[in-house]
C-alpha cells in the first residue's frame, strides 16, 4: 500500500525526465540528444560559413583556424555542413517516428484487444514484413515515388510501424488479461472505447521506450539512405551524404568522414542511452509500490 | 516436550525501508519472537502488519529494500544477521525449512519433482549420493502422497495445488530441519485440501519434535497448528499467549476484533467489522497503535504506547486495560442479513445452462470424434428480485464460468438466459442491447486487477455514468460523489488512483462502479477472497446494506462456505460444473446433505480450538468431470455402488426447495450426518 501522494498528471513528465537525469545513462544521453537537437534548429545562424560557398583553392584541406574541421574535396567548409547535416534527418524522422508510433501502437493495441481471425491476418503481413530486408523495400518506394522529405517521412512512417504493431500487440495482450477489461467488456463499451481508456494508457510507457528505440533504428535508416544517394539530394548537406561523398578522400582528409560519422552516432547513442534510461525509468515506477 | 531453552529467539527486532524522502520508515517495531523446540507458534495479523517479514527475519531474511534497524535475531544461539552468506545457506533449508504461499511458483517448472528433490538432498542431506533416491521416496511418503514413484518422475505442473504443497514440505524436510517456518502455507487451497494438509503438519510437527513458525492471517488455521499465538497490529506484538486462551477470550481489544468480524457456519449473521484501517510504515503514531479505532481508548493510549501487560489466562496483551477487552464486542450477535420475501418477482432465469471450453478441430469433427463432457451442465437457478444465491464449492466447479456466461463474457453451449421481464438475453456482450447490460453488472474477485491502475476513482465511476445514463462534466461528478457515499468513502476519493487506496477501499469503489449503472442483478465473483477478515466483514456488510436499499437480487460466488452462508438467502453447492445440492441457506448447511457439502461442511475451520475438521474424502483435483453418472463418484466416501458411476443421480425434494442429487435416499445421508449408523 504507498500512501504517498502522487504528482498530478502534468507534473508527472517532468518527474520521469528529472529521474532520468538521476541516471548516468539518462544524463549523458538526454545531454547529447539535446545538444543535437539545440545545434539543427541554431546551425542556420550560428553555421561559421555559407554550405554552398565552395573554394576551389582550399580543396580537401586540413584543420586550421578559418576552418577548423578542414574543408572537402569541392572547398566547402566541413563543421559549417556537419552542424546543417542533421537538419533534414532529424526533421524527417522526428515526424515519422511519432506517425510510426501512433499508427502501429493503435493498431496493436486494437488487434491485442480483438484477437480473432483479424488479427491472424495482420500479423502473418506483419511477419511477412519484417522477413524482408529494411532496406529494400524502401528503396523500392522511393525509386517509384522519387526522394525527398515529403516521400521519405510517409516511407519511413509506414515501414517502421510495422514493429511497432507486434510490440503494442503484445503490449496489448498482458493488460487485455486484466479484469479492468472483462470489467468493460462486460459493461458493453466500444472496442474503441476500451482501446481509448483501458489499454492505451497502460501500454503507453512501453510505446515511448519502442519510439525512442525506433527514432534511433530510423535515423540509421535515413542516413544509410542517403548515403545510397536516395535520401537528401545535394547540394543540402546530409551527413550520410557526407560520409559517401568523403569515403574516397579519406586518406587526404579524414576529417570530412570522421566529423559526420561522430555526429551521427553521438545522436544515436544519445537516443538509446535515453531510451535505456527511460525504460529503468518506467519499470522501476512500477516496481517501487512493491516494497512491502 | 517443549525445550525450555529457545531455538528461535527473537528481541527488539526492529525492521524498515528507506523512504522515497529519505527517511527510515518502521515496518517491524520492536518485536520479541521465542519459539522452542517442539512448539508451534502462530502469527496472525491482517495484511501489512509485518508477520512474513517477522517470520523470513528469523532465517536472517528481509525482502529486497528492507533492511534491520536494530535488535537481535538469535538462531540456536547464534546472531542470524551476523552469520556469511555460506553459512546462511548452509542453514537454510537445512537446520531451517521455508514453506512458502504459493509452492507452485517456489517449484521449478522444467526440472522433475524427483531431480528437485535430490537437489534439497544433494545440499542438506548427510546421507551418501547412493541412498537420496530411497529418501527421497521416504520424504514423499511422509508427506502422505500417494504412488512416490509416480510422483518423482512428474513436472509440477502435472500435480495439483494441493500436491506441490506437499512437495514443498517434502523438500523442506529434506535437511532434516530442527525449525520451519511457514508462510500462509495453505491460502489459495480449497477448503479439504488445506484441512489435509494441516493435519499433516500438525502430526509432522508432533512427530519430529520441530519448532515452527506459522504465519496467517487465519485464525482458524492457527487454532489447529499452533500452541501459542502471537497477533501483530502495524508492525507490533499486541497480543501473546496460549491459542485457547486467544481464542476463547481475547485479552486485546484488536484480536477481539479480529475474531468477531469472521463469518461462521452456525447462525446465520453478517460478521462484524472492524472500522478504520491500520497505521502505514512512517504514519505518525502517538501512543497505542490500534487507538483509532478502539472503542475503549482513552486520553492515556493516545499518550504513550502501552507496555505490555499480563492478562488473563497467560496472555500479554499490549493494551492498559486488558480486563475490558469483552466490553467491546460484548457477546453480542451480529446483525442478520436482510433476507427477500417470498415469492418476489422473477429477476433472472438460467435455464439448462450448460458451458464448453473444449473446441473441437477440424480433424475431430470430421471424425466425429466424441466431446469431453462439458465443463459446466445443467444449471437451472431462478433468482428472485432482491435475493441472494450463493454458489460455493471447490477451484475448478465453474462458480465463476457460470458468472461470465450470465454477463455475456462466455457464449454458453446450450440454455437460455432469461431477464425477470421475459426478455431472453442474447449469449454475448455484442448482441445486448445497453439496457439489458446495465441491469447485470459483475464485481470482479481482485481489485487490483478490476480497476485500472491509471485512471482516478472519478475516471472509474465515469465510464458506466456516461455509457448508460450519458453523464457529463458537473452531473457526473455528482453522482460520482453520490456513490462514493454510498460505498461510505467520499468526496476526497475522487481524485485518487487505485495505487492509493487499500484493499477494502479499492473494493468499495469497484462496488460503487457496480451501483453505478443501477443494476437489478449483481454478479460477485468471490469479491472477499482477496480480502483481510476484518475488510471482508465491512464488505459484506456493505453488500448487504445496498441489497435491502436497491432491492437487487445478487448471485455470490466464493469457496468459502462461511462468506456464502452469512450472506445468501439460498445456496448451490457445485462439483465439477454439476448442482449437487440446491436449497435455503439453512437447509443446505443442516442435515441431511448431499456428500460433497458433507465432505466440504467437515473440513471447515473454525477459529475454535475444539473444534477439529474431520476429513472425509481424499484431496484429489479432478480436471473433468466424469463422462456419466454422479459427479463426485470418483471422490465420494459413501460411494453406494456402480449406479453412481453410471446413472445420473435423481433429484430428491427435501422439503421447501431444497433439493439434493444422490442415489442415497434422503432419511439415510441424514442418518449418516447426524453419526448413527446408516440405516441398511
Amino acid at each position: 500500500m504507498s500512501t504517498a501522494t502522487p504528482a498530478p498528471r502534468g507534473l508527472r513528465s517532468l518527474e520521469i525526465l528529472r529521474a532520468m537525469m538521476a541516471r548516468p545513462s539518462g544524463a549523458i544521453g538526454l545531454t547529447l540528444v539535446a545538444f543535437h537537437l539545440v545545434l539543427a534548429v541554431l546551425s542556420p545562424w550560428i553555421a561559421p560559413f555559407d554550405y554552398k560557398a565552395m573554394d576551389a583553392t582550399l580543396t580537401l584541406a586540413g584543420p586550421s583556424p578559418a576552418h577548423w574541421l578542414g574543408t572537402d574535396h569541392l572547398g566547402r567548409d566541413v563543421l559549417t555542413r556537419v552542424m546543417l547535416g542533421g537538419r533534414e534527418a532529424l526533421l524527417v524522422t522526428g515526424t515519422a517516428t511519432p506517425v510510426a508510433l501512433i499508427w502501429g501502437g493503435l493498431l496493436g493495441v486494437y488487434l491485442g484487444l480483438k484477437g480473432g481471425w483479424r488479427d491472424e491476418v495482420a500479423m502473418r503481413l506483419v511477419d511477412a514484413f519484417l522477413a524482408l530486408p529494411g532496406i529494400l523495400p524502401l528503396l523500392v518506394l522511393i525509386t517509384v515515388f522519387g526522394s525527398g522529405g515529403e516521400v521519405l517521412m510517409p516511407t519511413l512512417a509506414f515501414f517502421f510501424g510495422i514493429p511497432v504493431i507486434r510490440v503494442a500487440r503484445a503490449a496489448a495482450h498482458e493488460v487485455v488479461a486484466r479484469d479492468f477489461v472483462s470489467a468493460a467488456r462486460a459493461r458493453g463499451h466500444r472496442p474503441l472505447d476500451i482501446v481509448r481508456r483501458e489499454l492505451l494508457p497502460n501500454v503507453t510507457d512501453t510505446l515511448l521506450v519502442e519510439g525512442a528505440m525506433r527514432w534511433s533504428w530510423m535515423l540509421l535508416g535515413f542516413s544509410a539512405l542517403s548515403f545510397l544517394g536516395f535520401g537528401v539530394s545535394p547540394p543540402k548537406p546530409d551527413w550520410g551524404l557526407m560520409i559517401s561523398d568523403a569515403r574516397v578522400y579519406m586518406s587526404l582528409a579524414p576529417l570530412g568522414v570522421i566529423a559526420p560519422v561522430v555526429a551521427l552516432s553521438t545522436l544515436i547513442i544519445g537516443i538509446n542511452l535515453s531510451a535505456d534510461a527511460l525504460a529503468k525509468t518506467l519499470g522501476l515506477d512500477r516496481s517501487r509500490k512493491a516494497v512491502i | 516436550m517443549a525445550d525450555t531453552t529457545p531455538l528461535i529467539d527473537i528481541r527488539k527486532l526492529c525492521v524498515g525501508f528507506r523512504g522515497r524522502s529519505g527517511t527510515m520508515l518502521p515496518v517491524l517495531h520492536e518485536v520479541d519472537l521465542t519459539v522452542c523446540r517442539g512448539e508451534s507458534i502462530g502469527i496472525v495479523g491482517e495484511s501489512g502488519s509485518g508477520k512474513s517479514t517477522l517470520a523470513l527475519a528469523a532465517m536472517g531474511y528481509l525482502k529486497h529494500g528492507l533492511q534491520k534497524i536494530s535488535g537481535d535475531v538469535i538462531y540456536d544461539g547464534a546472531e542470524m544477521f551476523d552469520h556469511s552468506p555460506a553459512e546462511l545457506a548452509r542453514l537454510r533449508g537445512g537446520q531451517l525449512g521455508l514453506i512458502p504461499q504459493n509452492s507452485g511458483q517456489a517449484l521449478t517448472p522444467t526440472m522433475r519433482i524427483g531431480t528437485q528433490i535430490r537437489e534439497a538432498l544433494h545440499l542438506h542431506c548427510a546421507l551418501p549420493e547412493g541412498e537420496h533416491a530411497t529418501r527421497a521416496r521416504d520424504l514423499l511418503a511422509q508427506v502422505r502422497l500417494p504412488d512416490p514413484e509416480a510422483i518423482l518422475r512428474r513436472y509440477p505442473h502435472e500435480l495439483s495445488g494441493g500436491q506441490q504443497q506437499r512437495i514443498a514440505i517434502a523438500m523442506a524436510l529434506a535437511g532434516e530441519p530442527d525449525a520451519l517456518l511457514l508462510d500462509e502455507p495453505t491460502t489459495g487451497l480449497d477448503v479439504t485440501t488445506q484441512a489435509h494438509i494441516l493435519e499433516l503438519l500438525r502430526d509432522l510437527a508432533r512427530t519430529r519434535n520441530m519448532a515452527m513458525v506459522y504465519v496467517s492471517h487465519d485464525l482458524g488455521v492457527i487454532a489447529r497448528v499452533c500452541d501459542r499465538v502471537q497477533v501483530l497490529y502495524a508492525g507490533e506484538t499486541v497480543l501473546e499467549g496460549p491459542t485457547r486462551a486467544v481464542l476463547r477470550d481475547p485479552a486485546h481489544p484488536y484480536a477481539r476484533g479480529l475474531l468477531a468480524s469472521i463469518p461462521r457456519l452456525g447462525e446465520q449473521t453478517l460478521p462484524r467489522a472492524l472500522d478504520g484501517r491500520p497505521p502505514g510504515p512512517g504514519e505518525p503514531r502517538k501512543g497505542c497503535a490500534f487507538a483509532p479505532r478502539c472503542a475503549l481508548a482513552t486520553q492515556d493510549c493516545r499518550a504513550a504506547t502501552p507496555p505490555m501487560i499480563a492478562g488473563g489466562a497467560d496472555q500479554i496483551s499490549r493494551c492498559l486495560y486488558p480486563g475490558r477487552a469483552d466490553e467491546i464486542t460484548g457477546d453480542q450477535a451480529g446483525t442478520q442479513p436482510h433476507g427477500c420475501a417470498k415469492d418476489s418477482p422473477c429477476a433472472l432465469d438460467l435455464a439448462g445452462l450448460s458451458i464448453r471450453y473444449d473446441r473441437p478441430g477440424l480433424f475431430e469433427r470430421l471424425r466425429g470424434a466424441p466431446r469431453p463432457p462439458a465443463t459446466v451442465d445443467g444449471i437451472d437457478l431462478h433468482l428472485q428480485q432482491g435475493e441472494t444465491i450463493g454458489l460455493v464449492g471447490e477451484s475448478g466447479s465453474g462458480k465463476s464460468t457460470i458468472l461470465k456466461a450470465i454477463a455475456g463474457l462466455l457464449p454458453p453451449a446450450a440454455g437460455q438466459i432469461t431477464l425477470g421481464d421475459d426478455t431472453v438475453l442474447p449469449p454475448t456482450v455484442e448482441g445486448r442491447r445497453p439496457d439489458q447490460l446495465r441491469r447485470i453488472q459483475m464485481i470482479f474477485q481482485n481489485p487490483d486487477d478490476s480497476l485500472n491502475p491509471r485512471q482516478s476513482v472519478a475516471d472509474i465511476l465515469a465510464q458506466p455514468l456516461r455509457l448508460y445514463f450519458g453523464l457529463k462534466d458537473s452531473d457526473q461528478r455528482v453522482r460520482a460523489v453520490e456513490l462514493l457515499d454510498t460505498v461510505r468513502l467520499g468526496a476526497p476519493y475522487l481524485d485518487r488512483r487505485p495505487g492509493q487506496l487499500s484493499g477494502g477501499e479499492k473494493q468499495r469503489v469497484a462496488v460503487a462502479r457496480a451501483f453505478a449503472a443501477g443494476p437489478e442483478i449483481v454478479l460477485c465473483d468471490e469479491i472477499t477472497s482477496a480480502l483481510d477478515v476484518s475488510v471482508q466483514a465491512a464488505v459484506l456488510d456493505l453488500l448487504n446494506d445496498l441489497k435491502a436499499a436497491h432491492k437487487t437480487a445478487f448471485v455470490f460466488v466464493s469457496h468459502d462456505l462461511t462468506v456464502v452462508r452469512a450472506l445468501s438467502d439460498r445456496v448451490a453447492v457445485l462439483y465439477q460444473g454439476r448442482i449437487c445440492e440446491f436449497g435455503p441457506a439453512a437447509a443446505v448447511y443442516g442435515a441431511p446433505s448431499h456428500p460433497y457439502t458433507a465432505v466440504l461442511l467437515n473440513a471447515v475451520l473454525t477459529p475454535d480450538p475444539d473444534h477439529a475438521p474431520r476429513l472425509m474424502a481424499e484431496d484429489v483435483a479432478e480436471l473433468s468431470p466424469p463422462a456419466q453418472g454422479c459427479p463426485f463418484q470418483r471422490r465420494c466416501p459413501v460411494k453406494c455402488g456402480d449406479i453412481c458411476d453410471t446413472d445420473t443421480p435423481p433429484a430428491r425434494e427435501a422439503g421447501d426447495g431444497h433439493v439434493i442429487r444422490c442415489h442415497i435416499p434422503l432419511d439415510e445421508l441424514c442418518a449418516r450426518q447426524t453419526g448413527e449408523a446408516p440405516k441398511s
